[in-house]
């Protein structure tokens, strides 16, 4: 089956990002296809690659990022929350005059038409937050 | 063919962002004509209250940006009976929230449909993409 995956909540305060991600990872190995992982609300804090969790907890920003890269996954953060939260990417950060961007590998910054598109395509569309 | 969509709107307006951020879904969705609905159930129906004042809590009113859902194609607003009640609240409270109807020679019809927390139920039931805020 295909699927899309949302995100609502940031790293560590809420359990939302280690279901999704396990949700994610299991789907993918029983076979089934993930048309996109979207992040929304404080969820588009997952794609920071600034987070520096402790040394023996996990790390969820690296553990997407390697997901993605194994299965090619779509991670999509949602650009206007991003923007709220300060995530930026190099083109973003350049064109507000930040003076840098913290987008993590894997993750890319887009609208909010994908996760509508996603909620078109995907047989089913399953979210993760509050 | 288009999808049905649901948005369900189950918080108050400022205390948390997902209010101001699911209606920035819902206008977006727009563009995509699909077949989209409102509902809104819990401390949701505050969203809808008329006369809201932010100004003491220094942020952006968003509540007019519901009386102009139905110039984004937006007319099925459903609002549960029973989360009313809870709250102490009546229909009257609300804004009115009206839409343009193209088959009724652009007649103005009210968006807001109060409905039973069992029709909401059905309602929930009968989508294709339910999005929780």
């Amino acid at each position: 089956m295909q699927l899309a995956v949302v995100v609502n909540e940031g790293p560590y305060t809420h359990q939302a990002s280690d279901t999704a991600y396990h949700f994610t990872k299991a789907a993918l190995e029983k076979g089934h296809s993930i048309f996109r992982v979207f992040f929304y609300h404080d969820g588009v804090n997952n794609g920071t690659r600034l987070t520096v969790p402790p040394q023996d907890d996990r790390n969820l920003q690296k553990l997407w990022t390697e997901l993605a890269d194994k299965y090619k996954l779509d991670l999509v953060v949602c650009i206007a929350a991003a923007q709220r939260r300060g995530i930026l990417d190099e083109s973003e950060a350049k064109r507000h005059g930040k003076d840098a961007s913290n987008i993590a590998p894997g993750f890319r910054i887009s609208g909010l038409g994908q996760l509508i598109e996603a909620g078109i395509q995907a047989e089913r569309l399953v979210t993760f937050g509050d | 063919m288009a999808k049905k969509f649901l948005y369900i709107n189950r918080k108050a307006p400022y205390g948390t962002i997902y209010a101001l951020e699911s209606l920035e879904v819902v206008l977006i969705s727009a563009a995509f004509e699909q077949d989209v609905s409102l509902a809104f159930i819990d401390d949701g129906v505050f969203q809808l209250m008329a006369g809201q004042d932010t100004a003491g809590a220094g942020m952006k009113n968003f509540s007019r940006t519901y009386k102009a859902l139905g110039d984004f194609e937006v007319k099925k607003l459903y609002v549960e009976r029973e989360s009313l009640e809870e709250r102490g609240l009546t229909l009257d409270d609300l804004q009115a929230i009206t839409y343009e109807d193209e088959n009724e020679d652009y007649a103005e019809k009210p968006a807001i449909q109060l409905v039973s927390r069992s029709e909401m139920a059905g309602i929930v039931a009968g989508q294709d993409v339910v999005l929780s805020f």
